[in-house]
């Protein structure tokens, strides 16, 4: 909205000028200290380079981030190169670094939590726009959402004394007996396991996906549905057809979406994944995240190679978060064009 | 789901139908199927949380500091008030600056450069907190050389920022060109305006937008891990490791001790009663807010 600066006298009796906004900018500040305090340009300036400032913020955060991980990561990289996501040893001792079986744990929770969360997810926002009766709607869209009030320590909490126990004595005995002989359903079922992660990690991204989906969902126009209706489809043909497939895109980036968030999830699958460095193929099996390695190991890095090498896992698994979410966000909107998406809404 | 619809050429019209309706029928199911499979998480969530939490919340809990191993009793006061501290600090530092950017987004934003800073709100948002840990540790901590409130303040002030900016910037664009044109007529210079007229007009969506940021990054534990870092007695000095209620749960979580996990479950009641009386007082607000009207 670029308003057109009308033109307006000067006005007549001095504004107090909010010094911490022109404290951010000293050189203004010094060139208004002269005489036209009051004056309407001047402090139109003045404003406007304060804003501008709180904006530059921003994007000097993301600077910052970039620069501090990449300088501090640097003596990792010297030392190993590319075969750091390669090699498979974790060695602080003999100051040996590999950083695959992060990436892998890192990459086989997400997709665990991608494959369990999106149908449900999706079938959440299906039922809340298209099916449920209107009362319903706005509690049901509430309720969702609180699952993304409830902080991830929580989720960590709850899942070492309810969902472990339950995988261990239940789930995890029934899928060994009927689906053991995939090979991803093998080994003792000690609930600890990356199973447990990627059913948490799944609970964690349903509201993010669902309510992206929602948005989605909503900004397909009411005469697509309303054409599908006129031709004779039922209730669930107007969906598939005429509201599911017009907003695939959008659908995407919510999924896109829900993938970065569990990427970069920390807390609770450090609580239930084992912290074990292996590469296993069975969903039993501990594992290791590159989120939770430097939860466990950042505090108590021995050596400046050590920390280095933690925080090029920490530079990888933001590169790979940033590609995620940019091209989520890109994906959304395509969509909703112009309204932005609110994830964190 | 094409087979049905093959069907649908070959075969008389009041099959066709029955099966549609079927379909339609199953597909409904289905779909309230996962609606019921995601809400019982939620509830099973909230309820074992009211079950185990409520018992172990007591006069102690909330008013004195962590006993030794092995000893009975005990709290996490220090615990409560060190989140608060480190709330408030990131709040003063993160709160202007959003509210800043979200300022200039909305009024001076329609340009190429607001874009990259729309953008790039939205990018920091999806950083992992982790990764902004590293951060502060890195600007904050490797310098003051020990851990510290002020380290775990900055982290959370990141992780607050784009939040902030985008509300405040959606909500200020919400509020008409006509007032703002009302206000130029009377000769009130734009900054006035903006200041006065336009925030003061969106106020109750901006502190909505504040509240949600501030609600998220309560309950955020990996960021504090190795910046705020904990403490076991009490501490209000900005250069000093600082005890916060989501680290003191993951430690006494992962701890081997019943009365730990105990007291741990006290203080997710707490941490989760707070996080959601904010939400929830937010949504009222704004369903109740003077600013739909605007």
């Amino acid at each position: 909205m670029a308003l057109p600066a009308p033109p307006r006298p000067d006005m007549p009796s001095s504004q107090p000028i909010e010094t911490k906004k022109v404290s951010e900018i000293p050189s203004t500040g010094r060139r208004s200290a002269h005489s036209s305090w009051a004056s309407g340009e001047t402090g139109d300036k003045i404003f406007q380079f304060g804003m501008l400032a709180c904006g530059l913020a921003v994007l000097g955060t993301l600077a910052l981030i970039v620069y501090e991980l990449v300088l501090r990561s640097g003596p990792s990289w010297h030392a190993f190169g590319f075969k750091f996501f390669a090699g498979r040893d974790w060695d602080p001792v003999n100051e040996q670094f590999g950083a695959l079986p992060f990436i892998y744990g890192t990459l086989v929770s997400s997709l665990l939590a991608l494959i369990i969360a999106v149908p449900l997810a999706v079938g959440v926002a299906v039922f809340t726009t298209e099916m449920c009766p209107k009362v319903l709607r706005r509690p049901l869209s509430f309720f969702v959402e609180l699952l993304a009030a409830i902080p991830s320590v929580v989720y960590g909490l709850w899942a070492i004394f309810v969902l472990v126990p339950i995988l261990s004595n239940y789930v995890e005995p029934f899928l060994s007996r009927t689906l053991g002989w995939t090979g991803f359903f093998t080994g003792p079922p000690y609930g600890i396991s990356m199973l447990a992660a990627g059913i948490i990690l799944a609970i964690m991204i349903i509201p993010i996906i669902s309510s992206i989906t929602r948005e989605v969902l909503m900004v397909v126009p009411q005469h697509q549905r309303e054409a599908a209706l006129a031709l004779g489809a039922t209730r669930w043909e107007m969906i598939r057809i005429s509201v599911l497939r017009n907003a695939r895109a959008g659908i995407m980036g919510g999924i896109i979406l829900g993938l970065g968030r569990a990427l970069g999830e920390t807390m609770a699958v450090t609580m239930v994944i084992g912290n074990r460095p292996e590469i296993a193929k069975s969903l039993f099996a501990p594992g290791y995240t590159m989120a939770s390695v430097l939860a466990n190991e950042f505090s108590e890095a021995t050596g400046d190679l050590n920390l280095a090498a933690l925080i090029e896992i920490g530079l990888a698994l933001f590169l790979v978060t940033i590609v995620v979410n940019a091209l989520a966000r890109l994906l959304v909107w395509t969509v909703t064009r112009g309204q932005p998406a609110r994830a964190n809404a | 789901m094409p087979e049905s619809e093959k069907t649908s050429t070959r075969n008389p019209v009041p099959v066709i139908a029955l099966r549609r309706r079927i379909t339609d029928h199953v597909m409904t199911g289905v779909a309230v199927l996962t609606v019921i499979l995601v809400l019982v998480p939620l509830f099973a969530i909230f309820a074992y949380l009211v079950y185990r939490g409520v018992g172990s919340i007591n006069w102690a809990f909330l008013t004195q500091t962590p006993k030794p191993v092995g000893e009975a009793g005990g709290g996490m006061a220090n615990a409560i008030v060190g989140s608060g501290f480190i709330l408030a600090l990131a709040s003063v530092l993160g709160v202007p600056v959003g509210v800043g950017a979200g300022i200039y987004l909305a009024e001076y934003g329609r340009n190429r450069l607001g874009d990259v800073i729309r953008f790039t709100a939205d990018v920091l948002n999806g950083v992992p907190s982790i990764v902004i840990g590293i951060v502060a540790y890195s600007i904050v901590v490797l310098y003051q050389k020990h851990f510290s409130a002020l380290a775990g303040g900055v982290a959370l002030a990141i992780m607050m920022i784009p939040t902030i900016t985008r509300t405040t910037e959606e909500m200020l664009l919400l509020v008409p060109r006509a007032l703002r044109e009302a206000a130029y007529g009377l000769g009130i210079p734009r900054w006035r305006t903006t200041l006065s007229i336009t925030l003061r007009t969106a106020t109750s969506g901006v502190i909505t937008g504040i509240m949600l940021a501030f609600a998220r990054v309560a309950g955020e534990t990996a960021p504090l891990l190795f910046t705020a870092f904990g403490n076991q007695f009490w501490n209000l000095r900005v250069d000093q490791p600082t005890a916060a209620l989501p680290l003191q749960i993951f430690n006494y979580a992962i701890s081997p001790y019943d009365e730990w996990h105990r007291q741990a479950w006290a203080g997710a009641l707490v941490l989760i009663v707070l996080i959601v009386s904010a939400v929830a007082a937010v949504r009222f607000a704004v369903r109740r807010g003077t600013f739909g009207a605007a």
